[in-house]
């Protein structure tokens, strides 16, 4: 049944045409999955390519109005190396608190604007939050343009580079985490070199009247399928990616949530940042709790809100994200454990209707990334 | 005789006993399953209680007895291979077999024209 106060993507019609179950997501009407179904869908991506309509992402500019480096100013609630930034670089970086715990996690790119302008990329589920953050903290400083006109669509898998290559054959040349302008069936798109799933892909940013021409044309690929948000998130889950506000969210740290990549070198040396004296702390001195992978020994699956607890069936933290991950085979989650129980092969219990299963602290990703990294000459 | 529930389960009697399962318009929705929970033999259920977990990649789900009894037998072979519960719903995908106690209840089901027609009112 249709909600007519859920927000359609410019991708929408596409999916119901194709079949997909459209359920609601972040204020949007969302394909879940279409019929080849989640399982299929997960397995086509690793295997070839996926399709994935991301639209409902905000995408916005961030540029400066006093003259100052976006990216700068950006680091005061940012923890990574974004000043560096060259045009056409991005990072994955953690919006924060004064507290140090993570609003959000998102993406920020420099743009080939003179003035150093950033793209970035934040989660649907926080766009209205992150906004707001944004335009209060830097009135004055920054402007913040969400590029509503856009679409956002993700070609994930093995084959996204000889589909991509088709339209046009630069895109061969990029590298993981770069982004450039690219010319796609006469359309001017922003091109990256990144994604959600593990797997070598990229993601396109299209006016919003061309996308439905652009996917259709990706969809004419053998190679390639839509592919919905079931299948994202397992997809994600596999590769030990986290899912803002799920795996963790305004109260957890960095440190916490196990993405000490995501502080600078420097950074993390100075803190000068938002919430830079709870993380210089933890990374001194360590955390009570610490975001690990999970392997599940049997075949049930623990999803979010599980309890997990120690061999001697005490409470000790608790499942944020889990399920069947279908290039494993079998069930995989994550979830907070005491610092002292967070080494890969630790023996825990997962609680899960009332039953104790035993289960693995585990490695993330729970399968080999394939980025395509730049070689090393 | 062959009956369903409004939880789009469905009952083979067959003697004194009754096969369970779930109909195709269940594993459909469901989409593709990757765990079953099955009862312990000798469990005994009043109607509408929680007896079997289904789990698809996305979610679990209660598969409910659809009567009072005790269970006899479980379809130990979807603990290796669930996906039968897609493949197969209506035969090798069957959950349990129950003992009713009133096996007026079974009876008193829909039959398969009452439960095509109760699908069709769903659309």
């Amino acid at each position: 049944m249709a909600d007519e106060n859920l927000l359609k993507t410019p991708l929408y019609d596409l999916h119901v045409e194709a079949g997909g179950k459209m359920v609601p997501f972040a204020g949007y009407s969302m394909p879940v999955q279409y019929p080849l179904g989640i399982m299929k869908e997960h397995l086509h991506t690793r295997d070839k390519a996926g399709l994935f309509d991301v639209s409902h992402m905000g995408q916005a500019y961030v540029r400066s109005v006093d003259g100052s480096d976006p990216a700068k100013v950006l680091e005061e609630i940012m923890p990574s190396a974004l000043a560096v930034l060259k045009p056409g670089k991005m990072r994955y970086t953690l919006l924060l608190n004064d507290n140090g715990g993570i609003e959000d996690d998102l993406m920020v790119t420099r743009t080939f604007d003179p003035e150093g302008s950033l793209y970035i990329v934040v989660n649907a589920a926080c766009k209205e939050k992150d906004y707001g953050i944004l335009e209060e903290r830097f009135a004055g400083r920054l402007a913040l343009e969400p590029l509503e006109d856009h679409a956002l669509l993700a070609l994930q898998g093995p084959k996204a580079e000889d589909v991509l290559a088709e339209l046009d054959p630069r895109v061969r040349d990029m590298v993981f985490m770069e982004g450039t302008m690219v010319t796609l069936e006469g359309v001017v798109c922003w091109v990256a070199r990144c994604g959600y799933t593990g797997e070598d892909g990229f993601e396109i940013s299209v006016p919003k009247e061309e996308a439905p021409a652009l996917a259709a044309r990706l969809l004419k690929s053998d190679d390639v399928e839509w592919i919905g948000l079931g299948a994202r998130d397992s997809l994600r889950l596999e590769s030990g990616l986290c899912l803002s506000g799920h795996d963790f969210n305004d109260e957890t740290s960095p440190v916490e949530a196990s993405l000490n990549f995501a502080l600078g070198k420097k950074r993390r040396e100075e803190g000068d940042f938002i919430g830079g004296e709870r993380i210089l702390k933890e990374l001194a001195e360590g955390t009570s709790k610490r975001l690990v992978g999970i392997l599940p020994s049997g075949r049930a699956p623990a999803r979010e809100g599980v309890e997990i607890a120690d061999m001697d069936g005490n409470v000790i933290g608790q499942v944020t994200s889990g399920g069947f991950g279908p290039t494993v085979g079998g069930p995989v989650a994550m979830g907070y454990v005491p610092a002292e129980l967070a080494e890969a092969g630790t023996d825990i219990q997962l609680i899960v209707r009332g039953k104790m299963l035993a289960a693995k602290v585990a490695q993330t990703p729970f399968i080999e990334q394939r980025y395509k990294r730049k070689k090393v000459s | 005789m062959l009956k369903f529930t409004e939880d789009h389960e469905w009952m083979l009697v067959e003697g004194d006993t009754v096969t369970v399962g779930i109909t195709d318009h269940a594993q459909e929705a469901l989409g593709d399953i990757v765990f079953v929970e099955l009862p312990e033999v000798g469990a005994t259920f009043e109607k509408g209680d929680d007896a079997a977990v289904v789990e698809s990649v996305k979610a679990a789900s209660e598969v409910y007895a659809p009567i009072a009894g005790e269970i006899v037998a479980v379809n130990e072979d979807l603990e290796g291979e669930p996906g039968t519960v897609n493949s197969a719903p209506m035969d090798g995908g069957w959950f349990f077999k129950m003992k009713p106690a009133d096996m007026s209840e079974v009876e008193a089901a829909m039959d398969e024209a009452a439960y095509k027609e109760f699908l069709a009112g769903l659309e």
